[in-house]
């Protein structure tokens, strides 16, 4: 039978629908998921008691189901090739992104989409691998809460970009988890830390994992998290503080370099080493390596010493991002430490010392990030008072406009964290228009038809102009609820148009996807479409221009038979404009250049003309700029 | 007939309203769920006028006067089911439940 979880007041679901959230940190070397039961956070347990799943993936066999976490972990030795680790790096990344890959003993394949490694079942991306890691949280969860889950709060480096937060998103829906919102790391920590409770403030968040090392600048105003700035060292680690002391014990010990075996044992005991000195001055490590026994005495001091380098390469990275942020170390309102290897006193000292305050530190660094974000799930399931709310959200597909000939020009590129403002610039396209149709549309594709409309609206008023004189701004504006609001204004007079739309409104997630597969798949055709599209507008530019030319100088300027030449040209570009086809973006160039050259000597007697005229009647030196030191004044 | 909480559940709670903070803790009834009824866990921050007050094991418990009939006698347990653990209506009014234990007919 069920059992029961106690609810907020009022907030108790009905029978069988229990909203069940959790939050899941994806880490590059350990994940863990968390959940909220009955009003208090718990980091969730696999069956023997483990809290953090290292994140490896083993892949033994073909048809053989991949082995995920520590047991993945402990084949890492014996089966390199197939056993992956670290595959967070390779998120969202081609080959030619990554680089060489020298610390990887796999073998790199293309894939669709990114970077692929040859295992024994097949070529693996980086999402299917993240997709067996998520799989197993979202197992455990299953099993830890007692039914399904509504959906999950994944969390990411605030450094990610839209490709590598896709690819976490899409290997979630690959586990089979519906994500609720990909929460940027730091701010994660800051919402564990309550710190969403205040109204502002500036944190930084200091993360030393296992082998990266992560500063990020968060500012706070009104409930919403805005990252400043982020900074880090991608091979700066607790896996470092571990060689120095492996190292030292080479040395000490008159060691020369050991067989692999016996080196990553000498690392373990360096790691237990360190970690034994967080809470004691000293340490005694007992190790056998190369037919001897050692025993060695490390002190807290000796440590430090070892480290201290480590420690102001951290620093560093922190000083240079604060710059970024154009903060001072004292301004700053909170210092949170996330990570395992902050647990070092060393580390926190360095920390305390550089912002001159004390970091917080009452929360389990390991599972700080993850805190946070089952926090966050849990209100975003509805679990929560509707006060609670409080949105980080980026928008799941680009926003544009319509431009003529059907094109999308994309204002907002998708996966831009909200909230948000962009604004662009555009003119109109006839002479004298006086109204504008604004077209919002959503998706990624290069045509209006193949995207999805969200709302029109009409800018009207526009002073007649010659075409491409007016400027016209047009803003799009998502707040924090994910609400759009797109007003269009035309600088000169100030007229004002504005419309209010809800972007994902309607939009299933199967709808996204789909619409994202078809963007992937037909961009080379898209971009074809578009070059076309292109070409006609011009075109019809040109056109409307000659003829207006034509109608007003031509009479005067031409004979009949230049006339008659240009006439030719123009009526060639406007037969290519209506009947050609698909294929036709060449021979529209091509007619659109030869009816330019065809009006290039009317346009130079247009030019003369038109200053003759405006030069008709006035004397020089009205036209002079100091007529009072003309000599030729007294003469006329 | 009064409510009552096993040493387990009432440890449990108290833990949690530690954390949490609140007066005590809120049982009902709601007229739901497959099988007519379906009971209701809630924290409690204030106690209404007409709310019955019981005190087990130093937790206080509240419950409105109209689902007191179908909850008198009801033992509250906590239990641990594998790695799932959670609370355990003991309710003698009941006939009939559902499968799944959240919901039922008196």
């Amino acid at each position: 039978m069920a059992l029961l979880q106690i609810a907020e007041p009022g907030m108790s679901a009905a029978p069988h629908q229990h909203r069940l959230a959790v939050g899941i940190d994806l880490g590059t070397t350990n994940s863990l998921v968390a959940s909220i039961i009955s009003g208090a956070v718990r980091v969730l347990e696999d069956e023997t008691g483990r809290r953090l799943l290292p994140s490896v993936v083993q892949y033994p066999a073909p048809g053989v189901a991949p082995v995920v976490g520590v047991q993945a972990l402990a084949a890492q030795d014996a089966d390199p090739r197939n056993t992956l680790s670290s595959i967070k790096r390779l998120m969202g990344r081609s080959l030619a992104d990554v680089g060489p890959l020298q610390d990887m003993p796999y073998v790199f394949a293309d894939a669709a989409g990114g970077v692929g490694i040859r295992t024994a079942a097949g070529i693996k991306t980086p999402v299917e691998i993240s997709a067996e890691i998520l799989r197993s949280l979202r197992l455990r969860a299953e099993t830890a809460l007692g039914g399904a889950l509504t959906g999950a709060v994944i969390t990411v480096p605030a450094y990610f970009d839209d490709a590598q937060r896709q690819a976490t998103k899409d290997a979630a829906r690959l586990a089979g988890l519906n994500v609720l919102r990909l929460l940027n790391e730091p701010t994660a920590a800051a919402v564990a830390y309550g710190l969403d409770n205040g109204s502002e403030g500036l944190f930084a968040v200091y993360d030393l994992g296992g082998g990266t090392f992560d500063i990020s600048v968060l500012r706070l105003t009104n409930g919403v998290f805005e990252v400043l700035a982020t900074g880090g060292d991608a091979a700066l680690g607790g896996d470092d503080f571990d060689l120095r002391i492996y190292r030292w014990l080479l040395d000490s010990a008159g060691l020369d370099d050991l067989p692999p075996p016996e080196t990553r044992r000498l690392l373990t005991l360096a790691r237990r080493a360190k970690e034994a000195l967080s809470d004691a001055d000293y340490t005694i490590i007992d190790a056998q390596a190369a037919q001897r026994d050692i025993r060695l005495r490390l002190t807290r001091a000796t440590f430090d010493e070892l480290t201290v380098e480590l420690v102001q390469r951290s620093l560093a990275r922190t000083r240079s991002t604060l710059r970024d942020a154009g903060l001072a170390a004292g301004e700053l309102t909170g210092v949170i430490l996330v990570g395992g290897s902050t647990r070092m006193p060393n580390v926190r000292s360095a920390v305390r010392d550089f912002f001159g305050r004390d970091a917080l530190t009452n929360l389990d660094p390991d599972q700080v990030v993850g805190i946070g974000a089952a926090m966050q799930a849990n209100v975003l399931a509805g679990n929560r008072g509707a006060s609670d709310w409080l949105l980080l959200d980026v928008c799941p597909l680009s926003l544009g406009l319509e431009t003529m000939g059907g094109l999308v020009e994309k204002i907002i590129p998708r996966n831009s964290t909200l909230p948000l403002a962009r604004a662009q610039d555009f003119t109109t396209f006839k002479d004298g228009q006086t109204a504008m149709s604004v077209h919002v549309v959503q998706g990624e594709r290069e045509l209006v038809s193949d995207c999805r409309s969200l709302a029109r609206f009409e800018l009207r008023g526009i002073p007649p102009m010659v075409a491409g004189a007016a400027r016209i701004r047009v803003s799009f504006q998502i707040d924090a609820d994910g609400l759009l609001s797109v007003s269009a204004r035309e600088q000169s007079t100030g007229v004002e148009a504005a419309i209010d739309v809800r972007p994902s409104y309607g939009l299933t997630d199967e709808a996204i996807s789909a619409m994202l597969r078809d963007a992937l798949q037909s961009g080379g055709v898209d971009a074809q479409v578009r070059a076309l599209r292109e070409a006609q507008v011009e075109a019809r530019q040109l056109i409307d221009a000659t003829e207006t030319a034509l109608a007003q100088d031509g009479s005067t300027l031409l004979s009949p038979h230049e006339r008659d030449a240009i006439a030719h040209a123009l009526y060639a570009l406007a037969n290519v404009v209506e009947t050609g086809g698909p294929d036709s973006s060449g021979a529209l160039r091509a007619a659109a250049e030869s009816l330019n050259l065809a009006t290039q000597d009317f346009a130079a007697r247009r030019m003369n003309a038109s200053v003759q005229r405006a030069l008709a009647g006035r004397r020089l030196e009205d036209l002079a700029p100091s007529p009072a030191a003309d000599p030729m004044r007294s003469a006329a | 007939m009064s409510i009552t909480l096993t040493e387990n559940a009432a440890r449990r709670v108290r833990s949690l309203l530690e954390k949490r903070g609140g007066i005590g803790m809120r049982l009902a009834v709601k007229t739901s769920g497959c099988s007519g009824m379906a009971y209701a866990l809630e924290f409690a921050d204030s106690a209404g006028p007409e709310d019955c007050r019981f005190e087990s094991h130093g937790v206080t418990v509240l419950i409105d006067p109209r689902s007191l009939p179908y909850l008198s006698g009801t033992e509250l347990d906590f239990v641990r089911e594998g790695l799932n653990e959670g609370f355990k209506f003991n309710n003698p009014n009941v006939k009939n439940q559902c499968g799944c234990g959240e919901s039922f007919t008196v």
